[in-house]
Formats: structure tokens, sequence, C-alpha cells
């Protein structure tokens, strides 16, 4: 209490002070807005870098035959494009937002613990930094795939030991992110902002941050142990000297499953903001969000071994993670009908960040579905590590996860910049990465359930004509995403001035401060009734 | 099916495809009804599964329709002030509980019925080799190795510029098909001897990893004659893609046929180690089998890939310490993707591969390896 007192202190006597002059704002800044632009710049980068490997996948699977890439590097690709799209894109891009926007939300000054805030964020650039430079070294960079599974990994030539030391770093950087949000959600609320009047996006976040905590720490160890097995002799997971590789996929999931959530539940946050505003009514059944949100992180850490049905697990284990995998549905179920419900009878209206939302309740729930169908284990083994599975997390994740974080952006650019952005390039944006993005995934659905294996850089000419539909989605959906690029470049420039609520049914602690938001907010901090 | 096959075909594909020549093949859509009484069960409850998805889905979203259409703001309506009823939230937390429960069972119920492997009739270990399916017959003792049909693996071969349209079954052929007799319980017993691997066929609606250290077990019962393709599905390498399974299901008469060539075949094999071999002879049979295990790695040109797989051409190994190369084909070497072949190939054809792999490219040793020399270091 003490610190925190002398905190508020020193901060209002810097009240006065806009950010540092030239480079260096960046580089020592602890503001919770400026680590929070520096996190989201991050994530669109890096949604480029992975999605030109994406690309790559995508070329040499246009045609049966192997044209372009050697199959090596092919598996190197699909590696590395899993890796940064989910340490480097959705994951940096929720603590961005979170960073922006969790403090305006409950009415705090900043974040926590601030120098740590900058400390997660300088991470990461060293730590992709380091992974991506394992593509130039002596027999390329990791090709087993994001999962790692041994033994295959260790194989794995002089990328390894980076690789996992990258991994360290992310964790690392993912950590802190987290306990910082947890440190700032418990602490910093204002006065009258109670666990059940936070917004939902806090909401998800503050039980996101918990799930990251549980289980990075799981992550690290997985991949250290993979490590002393490949350097210091150890058989963790190496049956000849007593291990056992099942072992691995386990510690794997039980990290790999909770992760899965990480990387959707701040979208629900996201999706519960946006919904609520262009309905110009309140969300539907706000506890029972908030109930589901729980529920599913909970049930997140006793489904993991639903990714492992094929690896001769007990008729039990079999049986216990297929009742629990399809419970989720439950939870889930709940927060769709919300959302619906949320619509109805409401007034709505479609600006971009709406469209986005209404784009990810459609196919996050199509995703959902494939997920229904993918939790009964005695057809999973069809489904199992085939396209089918590929267009199923594809779904849950580039018009589920994405779509959240993109719907975010557009929520509240106007407040970051000051500034509308160009609503028509906004609607074009999402009308061309809506359509590309179902003849992009959808195609996969057949070829999986056709017979075709995920992780092959070639294939039977029986897959031809949907790999062919698949990859112009791709370069469709790819291309698309420069207009994002081009339009938050030109909404920072210029454009319409926002006004301080910027949208008409929008609710909430960060429509009370100025567009663009004051470098300091709320100090001292509002009473909320 | 047809019909919907035909009209998803012009939706998807119609407009673009006339430009692009010959459309390649049928369009699949979905899974297939497949050829043994468990595939069809699982068919069945995919598709179960799939409408009452689908109908979700309709009601799910007609609401979001109508509300897009109706409750727009731009019509003039005022917005509801509701924002929660318990009576609702009950309902749609229970009615989707029920309806999962009602699909849990029949599940549950077909689980259990897949994984009793017990009264098999044919017990067959299958051993997953990076990139390869060992099969050994435990009841009558056949035993061999199948591996991509060499068309497929020539056309496969990057920069080939053979059109995989002109390969039968590209990526899809074997050398040796696994043979079953129709109408018996077959159980495998799967393992590996390197990374992990999965053996699937479609049509049986059967896949389980096979796993270093570890046997799974599966079971199938085949009832209608023809030919039946499957993949490895679980990444295991460079050439994951590239190790396709075949099952051919035989009458009874015809497998056991079939199982008293296999080993009148491989007595011959085994006489062959006995006598000298010319070094034509070991060069031509050398060239085969490099083709079929080392090349994967160690590529066609003897290069290896740097830092990945290390050269023969040139190798200090190879052109000096005849004992050391031989040994390391014999036993692999720990830690590396150099697995041990003592299992899978015979006297002559290491002997042959070692030859081979000493003459050929730049190596010009002229040295003729013997496969009494390879006995005789596999006794010790």
């Amino acid at each position: 209490m003490n610190a925190q007192a002398t905190d508020a202190h020193h901060d209002s006597d810097h009240d006065h002070h806009g950010p540092a002059p030239g480079l260096m704002r960046w580089v020592t800044t602890t503001n919770h807005k400026d680590i929070g632009t520096l996190y989201l710049w991050f994530s669109l980068i890096m949604f480029f870098i992975g999605g030109l490997m994406a690309l790559v996948i995508r070329s040499e699977l246009f045609q049966p035959g192997l044209q372009l890439v050697d199959p090596h590097f092919f598996n190197q690709m699909t590696t590395m494009h899993a890796l940064v799209m989910i340490f480097g894109v959705v994951m940096p891009a929720f603590v961005g937002l979170a960073n922006w926007m969790l403090p305006m939300m409950i009415g705090a000054p900043d974040m926590a613990l601030p120098r740590m805030n900058n400390w997660s964020f300088w991470i990461l650039p060293f730590g992709f930094a380091m992974m991506l430079s394992t593509l130039l070294m002596e027999g390329g960079g990791p090709a087993a795939g994001w999962t790692l599974y041994p033994p295959l990994s260790l194989q794995t030539g002089d990328a390894f030991p980076f690789l996992i030391f990258s991994i360290h770093l992310l964790g690392v950087s993912s950590i802190m992110g987290a306990i910082n949000i947890v440190a700032t959600i418990m602490n910093l609320r204002a006065p009258g902002m109670t666990f059940m009047k936070m917004p939902l996006f806090v909401w998800t976040w503050f039980i996101t941050a918990y799930l990251l905590i549980a289980v990075m720490p799981v992550l690290a160890g997985a991949v250290t142990m993979l490590l002393t097995d490949k350097f210091f002799g150890t058989s963790f997971f190496d049956a000849a000297g007593g291990g056992d590789p099942v072992m691995f996929q386990h510690i794997f999931w039980f990290f790999g499953h909770p992760e899965v959530y990480i990387l959707i539940l701040p979208s629900f946050g996201l999706v519960s903001e946006i919904i609520p505003t262009f309905s110009r009514k309140r969300l539907f059944g706000y506890s029972s969000m908030v109930y589901a949100t729980a529920s599913i992180a909970f049930l997140s850490f006793i489904v993991w071994a639903h990714h492992m049905f094929t690896v001769g697990m007990p008729l039990a284990g079999e049986i216990f993670f297929m009742f629990t995998t399809m419970l989720i549905a439950v939870p889930t179920g709940v927060k769709v009908f919300n959302w619906v419900s949320t619509m109805w009878r409401g007034a709505m209206t479609f600006e971009t960040p709406m469209l986005f939302a209404l784009g990810f309740v459609v196919m996050f729930t199509i995703g959902g579905f494939s997920g229904l169908m993918l939790a009964m284990t005695p057809i999973d083994f069809q489904y199992h590590d085939t396209y089918f599975v590929v267009a199923h997390f594809h779904y849950v994740l580039v018009p589920g996860a994405i779509y959240g974080i993109i719907g975010g952006v557009y929520y509240w650019l106007p407040k970051w910049t000051g500034n509308m952005y160009s609503e028509s390039l906004g609607k074009m944006h999402f009308w061309l990465s809506t359509i590309f993005v179902n003849v992009l995934f959808f195609p996969m659905h057949f070829v999986g359930l056709a017979g075709m294996p995920r992780r092959i850089p070639d294939y039977s000419v029986q897959f031809a004509d949907f790999n062919q539909i698949a990859t112009i989605g791709a370069f469709g959906f790819g291309f698309s995403q420069i207009l994002l690029l081009v339009l938050v470049v030109k909404c920072i420039r210029g454009g319409e001035k926002a006004t301080d609520q910027v949208w008409e049914g929008a609710e909430g602690l960060e429509w009370t401060v100025s567009s663009p938001a004051p470098y300091h907010t709320f100090s001292p901090q509002p009473v909320i009734k | 099916m047809n019909k919907i096959q035909r009209v998803m075909g012009i939706l998807f594909g119609g407009a673009l495809w006339t430009a692009t020549g010959p459309a390649w093949a049928e369009w699949e859509l979905n899974l297939t009804e497949g050829v043994t009484e468990i595939s069809r069960e699982v068919f069945d409850m995919h598709m179960t599964v799939m409408w009452i998805c689908f109908w979700i889905g309709v009601i799910v979203f007609g609401a979001m329709a109508i509300s897009i259409v109706k409750h727009r703001k731009s019509k003039g309506v005022t917005p509801a002030t509701f924002h929660e009823s318990t009576f609702a939230e009950i309902l749609w937390t229970i009615i989707p509980f029920v309806i999962l429960i009602s699909m849990a069972f029949p599940a549950a119920k077909m689980l259990i019925k897949m994984e009793d492997t017990s009264d098999a009739e044919i017990t067959i270990k299958v051993t997953g080799h990076q990139w390869k399916w060992e099969y050994e017959y435990l009841d009558s003792g056949v035993k061999f190795i199948s591996s991509l049909h060499a068309d497929s693996r020539e056309a496969a071969t990057p920069g080939s510029g053979i059109d995989p349209t002109t390969v039968d079954n590209y990526l899809l052929e074997v050398d040796n098909p696994v043979v079953l007799p129709t109408g018996k319980k077959v159980r495998f017993l799967l393992t590996s001897s390197d990374v992990i691997h999965a053996w699937w066929i479609p049509a049986f609606a059967i896949k389980k990893d096979a796993i270093p250290g570890f046997i799974n077990e599966m079971w199938t019962v085949v009832d209608e004659e023809g030919t039946y393709r499957g993949q490895c599905a679980e990444l295991c390498g460079r050439q994951h893609g590239f190790m396709p399974i075949v099952v051919e299901a035989r009458s009874e008469a015809e497998y056991d046929e079939w199982v008293t060539a296999q080993l009148a075949a491989a007595e011959v094999a085994a006489s062959s180690a006995d006598r000298e071999w010319a070094m034509d002879e070991l060069m031509e049979r050398g060239e085969k089998v490099y083709g079929t295990y080392c090349a994967a790695c160690h590529q066609a040109n003897g290069n290896g890939i740097a830092g990945v797989f290390p050269a023969l051409n040139g190798s200090p190994m190879v052109l000096e310490d005849i004992e050391g190369h031989i040994n390391i084909i014999l036993n692999g070497k720990p830690g590396t993707a150099m697995q041990a072949f003592a299992a899978q190939l015979n006297d002559a054809d290491i002997a042959a591969v070692v030859t081979y792999e000493r003459n050929a490219w730049e190596n010009e040793t002229g040295e003729i390896i013997q496969p009494a020399t390879v006995k005789s270091m596999r006794i010790q």
C-alpha cells in the first residue's frame, strides 16, 4: 500500500510531461500506451512475416509435385508459421490491447508494474530474432512442427538450442505480461469498480492471465527436458533409456490446450465489448458470460489428451477426455447464444468493428462445430492429423482470434489516434478478408475428409482442385491485409476528428477521456457510482 | 451424393477451372463409407453429428440474420432494454447438455467396440521407419519392407519435371503392399524404430500412432476384396508425405497362396548370401537398395544435406574404413536419424549397398564387399 501511494505521488509530478523525445522514448518507456503501441506494431509486423511463410506453404501446395521448396524447408515453414502466429502475433496483440485498454477501462493511471512492462515487451524482438535466425543455420530451422514432438524434434540441427532458448524467452515475456495484468486488475481498479462491474474484456484477460501463469512454466519444463535429452544424456522421452515419448505429448498439451484458450478468450472479451456498442443494447447475461469464461478456463485443464486420441491411451482415458471435451460446448454455446441475444431487438449499425465481430461469431461457431466433431473419439480417428483439423483450428484462430483482434483495433483506433479511420477502406478490408478466408479454409474441410494428411508438402492428385482453391484464397487473404496497414497509417496521419465517445452506443470509462487519449489518464482515479 | 458433389464442384471450381485446363479428379467432399463394419458406423456417426451441427447452425445463424435484417438502426427501431433472463440461460445450458449426452453415449459404446482387439485370427506387426513401413506376419513369418513406389519417388524428386498426373496412384503406391484375407479379424501391432509415425487406412477407419519403445494395437475385418490406400499421418521428418500404405484384401485362398510364395522367395534370398557375387551384380542391386533405403537422407547424388544428413560422396568412412562402414549400416548411429538396418536388410543387400557406395559418384575405390563379410560382422 505504501509503495502504491508513493507511486501515485511520483506519477502526479510528471503529469504535465509528455513522452520523452526521439527514439529513446520507445526504448525506455514505462507508459502503458506506448508499450501497447509497441506490442501492436510488433504483432502486425510478425503477422506479415508469418503470413509470408503461409504463402510459401500454400504456393508449394498449389499443385501436386514438388515445385518450389525442399520438403525439409516446407516442414520448417509449417513449424515457424505456427510459432510466429501463436507467440508473435496473437499473444502480443492481446497483450498490446490489454496494455492500451485495461488501465483505461478500470480507471487506473497505468499498469501496476511499468518497468516490468517495458522489459516484457523488449524481450520479444530479441526472442524472435533468435528464433527466426535459426532458418539460416546449418540444418535449417526447427522442422518438427510447433508441437516439437520427440524423437523427431531431437533430429533438429544447430537450430535446436536456439529454438529452446527463444521459447524460454517468449515464455518469460508472457508470464511477466500476465503477472502485470493480474496485479493491475487486483490493485488498481478505480474506487467502486467492483469485479462484477468490470468490462468483459478485462474479465477475459484476467482469466487468461491466470491460464498463462499456470501453463507457460509447464511448456518451459517440457522444452528444457528436450534440451537435456539432446545435450546432457537424459532420457525423459527416449524409450531406450527408460523414458516415454508420449509423456512429452501429455506435458506439452497440458500447456497446449489452455494455450488454445489463451488465444481465444481475450477475443471473446473484445467481441463482448463491440457487439453491445453497435447493438445499442447492454450485453445479455453479463454474469453468465463471466462464469462461462471461467468454466472454459477450468475445463481447459482437463481436456488436453483430445489432441492425442491416436497415441494408444487406455480406453478409460479416451472416454474421459471425450466427455470433458464435449462438455466445453456448453459454456461456449452459452457465449454464442448470449451474443445473439444481445443483438436481438437492438438497434444495430454495421461499422467495421461490428462487421468483424459478427464475422467472428459466425465463423468461430463454424470452427466450434468442427471442434465438436473432433471431440468424439471414435470419429476423430478419421479426422486426426488431416486437413479437417487444419480447417478447424484455422477457423477458430483466423476468423476467430484474429478477427476479434482486428475488430478491437478498429473499435479503439479513433481513441488511440484521435482520428476516425476510413470506413470505406475498413469495410473493403472486412469483405475481402471474409470472402478470401473462406475460400482459403473451407475447402480444407473437404480434402481432410477425403483423406489428405496435414503437414505434407506434396499430395496425391485427387486433392489437387481444392488445394488450388485454398491457395488462391491464401493469396487473396494475405494481400487484403495490406489494406489494414494502409488504413492504420492513414488514420494515424489524420482524418475526421473523433469525439470522446467515438461510437454512439459506447459505454465505459475509456470513452470518458478525450480522443486521442492523453499520455497520462486517470490520475486521480475516477469514482464509479 | 453425386449431385451434391457436382453442385459444389460448379460452385467452387467451375469458373476458375475452365481456364486452367481439365480438372484433376473427382470433387471428393466427404469421408469414405469404407469397407468395414466399423468404418460404416463411423461414417453414420459422422453424418449424424454433422447434421446436428448443421441444424444448430441454422437456428443460431437464423436468429442472427433476423436481428441483422430487422433490428437495425436504419429501420428506426428503438433498442430493447432487456439484458438477462435466467429462464433462457438455464434453457440453453440444459438443451445443449442433453444433446451432448445423447451423442456421447453411442460414441462411448462404439469406442469400446473399436478398442476390443481380442480373438484376432491374424496378427501383423507394423514397424514405422523413416520413411517406410516394415510388416511382419507373426503367425506365418512373412516379413517385408514396403516403401514408396519408384515411379512416384522419381516424380516427387524436386525438379524432376514429371507431371504427377501421369503417375498411377501418385504418392499412394508402394513396392510391396500388405495382403490381407477378407472376412478375418486382423490385429495390427504398431511400433517404430525411430520417430513417431501413424498408420492409417481411411477405408477401414483405423488410425494409430507407431511409437518407438511402445506397442499399440488395433484391428479390422475387411468385407470386400480390393486395394485400399492410406498414408503416414504423423509428421515424421523430411519424407513424411512419402510413406504411403497400400493394403490388398484378397480371398482366403489367394491370401494363402501369397503367403506360400513370400516364404519361398525369402528362402531364395537367404541362400544367395552364401555365394560369391560379381561387381556388376552388386552394383546393380546396391543402386536399388540405395534408392529405397538411403537416398531419402543421403540423396541420390550421395551429397546429403549440409548440417542434417552427412555426405557419402567423398566421406572418409566410405573411402577408407570398411569395417566402420558396414558397422554403421548394421547398427546405426544412436542419437541421429541413422538407424540400424541389421533387421531390415539381408547380407546380400548390405554387401551390395556398401559396394555401391564405395564405387558410385566420385568414390572409386574399386572394392568389392561380399555378403559373407557382412555375415561375419553380424555375429559379433
